[in-house]
């Protein structure tokens, strides 16, 4: 995410001058929480870099990494843009504290193992898919932009971590173990990303942002369908963990920020 | 002397300077594929010329294409190069990208370098239809996915069952 010397630039943002302050506010945490989740989870992912069980995965891991960064970056671009307080993007993710960051405690859990890893990124991805193409008729043009393209990547991660799923719960005794251990571990912090708050509440009515609530019915059933396949018992309990979206971190997120952010915060302003 | 040009001289002017500009902008290569051009591939959207300053407007393949930095570059450079100083690229997001958008010279460059081309619309059914991709080399059907990511972000990687040739993919998106 260094930034390059050239003139591109996402186009001034015009609807911005029709938001109020107080949606502008609302609408910069909302664009962390959507940034962070994508900035944490692409970092988790990058961790298998020369790791992966076998090079085809490797490769997968790593793309879809990048993905995930440069989801992150146009979000946390366009953060900076709406903050107004010449923030760059490299700024967010790099000069925050961990008590800043917006992401949900799901995407910074310590990477696990391969099948916690696929089984996380089933998880996200298929209801961040669905998020993105429902912002994608947000009245907000960049936001929509970014989500109408990160959607379609999405999809592909998500068809990879499926067929995954599938082939480790209903492969060995114990890729089948492992798997549902992972599905029963990340369940419990899957309940943030249907969460709202008044962020939400106050963008969702102005059509910037969706209510996740919406999609809570064809996302677990698209889930049902691939843990039916796996052999895999979806959990069911109905208690959730909670925090990541407010601030409230677990120790986890410190541990990425000592890696992420080393370099700018030892080299301020670094370039290479 | 200053000679007074009527509206349509004007007119006839701009445009030959906007086509010009577009050739130069339209010849940039991608890096990763130099085989293509951004016109190939629909990257480059739009070329506006006003008052003398060029805008060149693109849209990233995927959000975090490394490539999009050194296109917007390439770009800078060629414009500079056809003799316009002041330019500049835009990036829009919206309509986003597709491989709907890679034209027809796109797609028969991209096999003859060996890279099957984007087999069918980019729409949901395309994206996850059990559809044959045919092998660049051999023309054969009978062609198995090794691995849903490959080189770069917008490639998979796989095999022919009767040339046994590995190849690449360019992923419908």
């Amino acid at each position: 995410m260094t930034s390059a010397t050239c003139s591109t630039a996402l186009p001034p943002a015009a609807q911005l001058d029709t938001l109020t302050r107080g949606s502008a506010a609302a609408l910069f945490i909302y664009l962390l929480r959507l940034g962070d989740n994508a900035l944490m989870l692409g970092h988790r992912l990058s961790e298998w870099c020369g790791r992966a069980p076998v090079l085809e995965e490797d490769l997968a891991l790593a793309n879809m990494g990048l993905d995930l960064l440069g989801q992150a970056r146009s979000f946390l671009a366009y953060a900076g843009e709406v903050e107004g307080r010449g923030r760059d993007e490299d700024a967010l993710a790099y000069l925050r504290e961990a008590g800043e960051y917006r992401n949900i405690l799901l995407v910074e859990l310590p990477g696990g193992d391969f099948a916690f890893t696929m089984v996380r990124q089933l998880l996200y991805g298929s209801l961040t898919q669905r998020l993105f193409e429902a912002l994608a008729s947000s009245r907000d043009s960049t936001l929509a932009g970014i989500a109408a393209t990160g959607a379609k990547e999405l999809a592909y991660h998500v068809r990879h971590a499926a067929e995954w799923t599938i082939r480790l719960g209903d492969g060995t005794e114990e890729s089948h173990r492992r798997t549902q251990l992972a599905l029963e571990e990340l369940w419990p912090y899957t309940g943030e990303m249907l969460e709202t708050d008044e962020v939400e509440h106050a963008l969702i009515e102005q059509h910037i942002a969706v209510d996740p609530s919406r999609l809570r019915q064809a996302w677990e059933l698209a889930l049902a369908e691939v843990t039916e396949a796996a052999t895999l018992q979806l959990p069911r309990h109905p208690w959730m963990q909670s925090g990541g979206r407010v601030g409230r971190h677990s120790e986890h997120l410190g541990h990425i920020l000592s890696e992420l952010q080393y370099l700018q915060r030892t080299y301020p302003g670094a370039k290479w | 002397m200053v000679t007074a040009m009527s509206v349509p001289e004007v007119a006839c002017r701009q445009s030959a300077a906007r086509a010009r500009a577009w050739a130069a902008a339209a010849a940039v290569v991608d890096p990763e594929l130099p085989i293509l051009t951004i016109a190939d591939l629909g990257v480059l959207r739009e070329v506006r010329i006003d008052e003398g300053a060029v805008e060149a407007v693109i849209t990233p393949t995927y959000l975090g294409c490394p490539a999009m930095v050194a296109i917007a570059l390439d770009i800078e450079t060629a414009l500079t190069k056809a003799g316009f100083a002041r330019c500049r690229v835009t990036t829009v997001l919206l309509p986003p990208w597709s491989t709907d958008l890679m034209t027809e010279a796109g797609r028969l460059k991209l096999k003859r370098f060996g890279i099957a081309p984007p087999a069918g619309k980019a729409s949901r059914r395309a994206l996850f239809g059990e559809e044959r991709i045919e092998c660049p080399r051999c023309g054969s059907s009978q062609t198995t996915r090794v691995s849903e990511f490959g080189s770069t972000a917008c490639k998979a990687l796989y095999r022919c069952g009767a040339c046994a040739e590995p190849f690449d993919y360019f992923k419908c998106i």
